[in-house]
């Protein structure tokens, strides 16, 4: 449904999306990550057919955006960053106009009104000039303006924002209840976000992407080195621990918190099990062994590692 | 065409709905006004002249006060986001917005028919000659307001966009003032690049098709730099 082909995006000198290429199927969700700057907001704006491509081409249900916008344009709903709204109208006229200017009239635009206020929750608003709603409000006229000529694509760019957590969960609640009706792709800088709401997840940083698979696969990816944290009684000096368990087979980094205890955390093979010669090197130095536990890998590592 | 049209009626009801428009017609009318009403009653002169002279100058202020927000506060808003991504082809949205301009000019410029139909009932009107004007003051608006839209393209606030439109405007103004002050070869290009040449011909009820071609042309040629410039924020 949506497809970016080698996509790069130039500001000045700056290269803001350098060469990114994906796809996204019809029905799935897409979570689309990435520290700011990465160039999430300007690839869904390329997308969007807002912003033109320096080169590459994007492919919305099968057309081309340079060729063919207005039918691009007529298949995607776009909420864009920072949802910029006309403050000076009323919510209702708000959502009519932009039903007349996607072609709606008559009794199926004031059915999809209907449809849209009544899916994104926005009786309270109407009535009321937008400039005057709350955040949570104007989100969800930003959501319903761009669902409102049921679109097959989504994109929205970070839905989510500056939303308290019931508002956020209710957007989410929204997304996920147009799962296998819509394609959509968002951007979000929330990983326990993504990870709950998306089928898969498009990481980028510095304009490249970085990842391109689903939450549990990018967890097992970075299984291959698995984590042992231990603490240690306060006495050993931070060096000695470091030198002691970095010559342990299998270790391949060793991490040393000196503070009310002594925190390490070793990075090591994932095939070994490497607890038992942990314990008994820091039982034969005379340390006292408070705690040791081994870890996965979480979600967030991941998107540190990638996005460094 | 639908899009265009909830389009038009947007801008025209903004325009209608905020009181800058209301502020900027009403100052146009009261200063029209009195260089209308000074000749009739101190000099006894029933004309339109002085009005249709003055008229250029006032409204190289009132036209950029109309079209300065036109595009500057899309972009400022970040609302150019949410139209550019309608299925509007950028020469809709464009057309839309000039209209709408041009629709509060023209009610502002019709407004001050009361002017020729004053003249007519207390002395003689030249009807054809009142009528060219007033055809000349519609191009002359025609004409400022794409002027005034392109500066409003290229700018990121309403001042800019204001101040942009008036220097581009007044130049076209001025331009056709200065022949006097320049060589003589060149006070030809001078006047037929000014507002003067042109608008006074009409006002004296010669139509011209070199008169009608300047103004459409330069007009066309503002619309051309306006969907060029929105082109352009594509790319840049």
């Amino acid at each position: 449904m949506i497809q970016a082909e080698n996509l790069v995006r130039n500001y000045g000198s700056f290269t803001a999306v350098n060469s990114v290429s994906f796809t996204v199927a019809e029905g799935e969700i897409v979570g689309f990550l990435g520290p700011n700057g990465a160039g999430k907001s300007t690839t869904l704006k390329m997308l969007a057919g807002y912003l033109a491509p320096t080169s590459g081409k994007v492919r919305i249900g099968g057309q081309d955006m340079e060729t063919e916008p207005r039918l691009c344009k007529t298949l995607t709903g776009y909420l864009p960053e920072n949802n910029p709204l006309y403050e000076d109208m009323e919510t209702a006229d708000y959502l009519l106009w932009c039903g007349k200017m996607r072609g709606l009239e008559g009794a199926p635009l004031e059915n999809a009104v209907a449809a849209a206020v009544a899916d994104c929750g926005l009786q309270s608003a109407i009535g009321k000039s937008i400039g005057q709603l709350s955040k949570g409000y104007r989100q969800r006229t930003g959501i319903a303006a761009a669902m409102l000529h049921n679109p097959k694509i989504l994109l929205l760019d970070e839905p989510t924002s500056g939303l308290d957590p019931n508002q956020a969960a209710e957007v989410r609640r929204l997304i996920l209840s147009l799962r296998g009706k819509k394609t959509i792709l968002f951007s979000t800088h929330l990983l326990n976000e993504a990870n709950a709401v998306a089928d898969r997840l498009l990481i980028i940083s510095k304009g490249v992407i970085a990842a391109n698979a689903t939450a549990a696969a990018l967890i097992a990816e970075e299984d291959g080195l698995a984590r042992l944290t231990l603490s240690l009684e306060k006495g050993p000096k931070a060096e000695e621990a470091k030198t002691l368990f970095s010559a342990i087979e299998g270790v391949s980094e060793c991490i040393v918190h000196d503070g009310a205890e002594l925190h390490v955390t070793l990075r090591h093979d994932a095939a070994r099990d490497i607890r038992k010669d942990v314990f008994s090197a820091a039982v034969k130095s005379g340390w006292t062994v408070l705690e040791l536990s081994r870890e996965t890998p979480s979600l967030e590592e991941v998107f540190r590692r990638l996005t460094a | 065409m639908t899009a265009l049209w909830t389009l038009y009626k947007r801008e025209t009801g903004q325009y209608f709905g905020t009181p800058a428009a209301y502020v900027a017609a009403i100052v146009f009318l009261l200063i029209s006004g009195y260089f209308f009403a000074t000749p009739l009653f101190i000099v006894n002169q029933a004309s339109i002249q002085s009005y249709i002279d003055t008229a250029p100058l006032l409204m190289t202020f009132f036209i950029p006060a109309l079209t300065m927000r036109l595009f500057a506060e899309e972009f400022k808003t970040g609302t150019a986001e949410v139209l550019l991504s309608m299925p509007l082809r950028d020469w809709q949205i464009i057309t839309a917005k000039l209209l709408a301009a041009l629709t509060v000019a023209g009610a502002a410029i019709a407004l001050t028919l009361i002017y020729p139909l004053t003249v007519g009932m207390f002395g003689t009107l030249d009807w054809r000659a009142a009528v060219c004007a007033y055809a000349g003051l519609m191009l002359t608006a025609l004409m400022l307001c794409s002027a005034g839209l392109f500066a409003s393209v290229i700018s990121r606030s309403q001042i800019i966009g204001f101040i942009v439109g008036f220097l581009l405007v007044f130049g076209f103004y001025v331009v056709g003032k200065i022949s006097s002050f320049v060589p003589p070869w060149f006070a030809s290009f001078t006047d037929f690049m000014g507002l003067d040449l042109h608008l006074d011909n009409l006002a004296r009820g010669v139509i011209d098709s070199r008169d009608l071609m300047y103004f459409l042309s330069v007009s066309g040629f503002f619309i051309f730099l306006t969907q060029a410039a929105l082109w352009n924020e594509r790319l840049d």
